[in-house]
């Protein structure tokens, strides 16, 4: 087509080397983005425990918040290779847009307050990251954790408005879409979080998968060629930072609303230090390490935690360093270990 | 005298105290990040180990407080140097991220043992009659324990500063954190010289953490608690750099105790925004090499 096109025929072979290379390129994100069936295997354990355990369902609902949490810093810390140890302060920031929304101004309808929350920490992130992340290793730790701190202590400040770390006091929320009650049981709220974390599931899954996400991986993988090809860098880092942050927002608006309380601990850095155990140990950048992991230590510590505190401390400890050591890509990493191990197996055989 | 005299006067007294204790116990963990790059979240860990070994010698052997402080900062060292070489070792080359998780589960380990042999109530120790009470000094008393503290991070400072700035360790030290692999060209056991500085520091963060079981009690719980400070004291100062971490915990405890003095309900505030607002202007730290 390119011969019977005089304009273009001046430099045909660059031009169709161009185009195939752009399509081979969305062949293969498409390819990527395609659904393959292992990926329904958390759902359907998600739905299978409502059925299943229908007296833990408000452990669960706590269980999928975290889950929700750990996606955002997978979002963060798996894909842009961002490491921070405040993720919490924007959890924090969503669990108290609901609270003091509730509390203060009477803004008690569940779902226009997840938007809220996503607005609120959205924008905290988009304003700490944009002066943040200019920085790297040690200082950009201490930085993310400074503002986590600093905003638990402007919380601990205005206690008068916050209650401190009592809590915001006398939370209730309307009926979720005007037509469900919450039961004591916690029903209603499990199928709201399921629900909500399915459709940001599904919105961070289409960001990864896309041009951006690619760029992300770039940058974690080799910032110094990204911005040798002329990617923005620092705007791409912002730009997911800000989403990250927003879908931490949610998950802390959710914690707010399922537990109908909230106190300053949410900013804690022991928050934000769990956070990314869970992830670490499910396997960051691969979506589904934030669900493993996070069901895994919500599960154990449960469990543990009830035999002896201690003892469950330790363990989480040996656990991370084992990790660190042995299984630098977390459970889901070991996983496809064995995988390979035996795909190479079955290669060799045949 | 005037009041608001008084105050400042106490401000920068006891200010400066907990400047020492900050100094003393960061000053490890300065060097070794500057030396190596690591990020070690268990150095805190090390400070409580510190703090345990003085509290079971003076109480369960009836060592005099001082040898126990001693004592506790050559244990520490000498345990250091054994996670140095098992584990610390295999990680240098790694990032930022599976330092931060290594140390952090060590920390989290750390605690669970003193939580187990020690229990959560926080623990106290007997001093010296020589370092109780007060020292008078007409408008104002003095805790005695606060001047001893003083005097002793007085002293560390000047043999450390002599140590790093007139001996030829302290020249290899400065070389090795300046540059390492031009250190390692010209012959410089940069290796040999980290483990040095690491058993060191560790057995300074021990020292501290015996220090600030008068100060602030001492529970399991000491291991994260002033990490973050330590942290904010390195970071601010600049890694690898004496001075810095001297000015870093000056400021910090001076600002730290003020806001204290003056303006309680806001806590830790000062000392966080003053950490992101001197990070923003210089990200290495007042001293740090950029």
């Amino acid at each position: 087509m390119a011969v019977n096109n005089p304009p273009t025929a001046v430099t045909p072979p660059r031009d169709t080397a161009a185009i195939a290379l752009r399509e081979r390129a969305a062949e293969y994100l498409v390819r990527r983005h395609r659904f393959r069936w292992p990926e329904a295997l958390p759902w359907i354990a998600c739905i299978a425990v409502f059925f299943l355990f229908p007296d833990r369902l408000t452990f669960g609902s706590q269980v999928l918040v975290m889950v929700l949490f750990a996606l955002s810093l997978d979002l963060i810390l798996g894909y842009a290779g961002i490491v921070t140890l405040g993720h919490a302060a924007f959890f924090g920031l969503g669990a108290y847009t609901v609270g003091l929304g509730a509390a203060k101004l009477g803004w008690t309808e569940p779902v226009s307050g997840l938007f809220a929350a996503f607005f609120v920490a959205s924008l905290g992130g988009f304003l700490s990251g944009y002066f943040l992340l200019r920085y790297r290793g040690l200082t950009l730790l201490m930085l993310t954790l400074a503002t986590a701190i600093m905003l638990q202590e402007a919380g601990n400040l205005r206690s008068d408005l916050t209650g401190g770390y009592d809590g915001v006091p006398g939370l209730v929320f309307d009926p979720l879409l005007g037509r469900f009650e919450y039961d004591l049981y916690g029903h209603t709220n499990y199928i709201y979080a399921l629900v909500v974390l399915a459709v940001v599931f599904f919105f961070v899954r289409r960001i990864v998968y896309s041009p951006f996400g690619q760029a992300l991986t770039g940058i974690r993988e080799n910032v110094r060629r990204m911005h040798a090809i002329g990617s923005p860098v620092h705007w791409r880092l912002v730009t997911v930072y800000t989403i990250a942050a927003g879908i931490a927002g949610i998950a802390g608006a959710l914690f707010t609303q399922t537990n109908a309380y909230v106190t300053l601990t949410v900013f804690e850095f022991e928050n934000s230090a769990k956070v990314m155990v869970m992830l670490i140990l499910g396997g960051t950048g691969r979506l589904y390490g934030a669900f493993l992991g996070a069901a895994v230590y919500m599960i154990m510590e449960d469990y543990f935690s009830k035999l002896s505190p201690t003892f469950w401390q330790f363990g989480i400890g040996l656990l991370l360093v084992l990790a660190v050591l042995f299984a630098r890509r977390g459970v889901l990493g070991v996983f496809e270990q064995v995988g390979d191990y035996f795909a190479k197996k079955k290669g060799t055989k045949s | 005298m005037p009041q608001f005299a008084i105050i400042g006067v106490s401000i920068l007294f006891d200010g400066l105290a907990y400047a020492m204790f900050l100094f003393i116990t960061s000053v490890g963990l300065s060097v070794t990040m500057g030396l190596m790059g690591f990020v070690n979240l268990a150095h805190g860990a090390f400070a409580m180990a510190g703090g345990y070994i003085v509290v079971a010698l003076t109480r369960n052997l009836g060592i005099g407080f001082v040898p126990s402080l001693f004592i506790a900062a050559v244990l520490v060292g000498l345990i250091s140097v054994v996670f140095e070489r098992g584990l610390y070792r295999r990680l240098y080359k790694s990032t930022d991220l599976e330092q931060v998780l290594l140390t952090i589960g060590l920390a989290f380990m750390a605690i669970a043992t003193a939580t187990y042999f020690f229990g959560p109530i926080p623990k106290s120790v007997p001093l010296p009659t020589w370092l109780q009470g007060d020292i008078n000094l007409g408008f104002r008393a003095f805790p005695t324990y606060r001047a001893f503290l003083i005097i002793v991070g007085l002293v560390l400072i000047s043999v450390l500063w002599y140590g790093f700035e007139k001996t030829n360790i302290g020249a290899k030290i400065r070389a090795a954190v300046d540059n390492r692999r031009m250190a390692e060209s010209v012959g410089i056991n940069v290796d040999l010289l980290f483990t040095l500085t690491f058993a060191l520091g560790s057995a300074l963060a021990a020292l501290g953490g015996g220090l600030a079981i008068q100060l602030f009690g001492l529970s399991p719980s000491f291991a994260v608690l002033y990490l973050v400070l330590f942290l904010i004291v390195v970071a601010v100062g600049g890694l690898g750099s004496l001075k810095g971490t001297l000015l870093a915990a000056l400021v910090i405890g001076v600002i730290d105790t003020a806001g204290k003095y003056l303006y309680a309900e806001a806590g830790g505030f000062f000392i966080y925004a003053i950490t992101v607002i001197v990070l923003l202007i210089k990200p290495a730290g007042f001293y740090g090499r950029e």
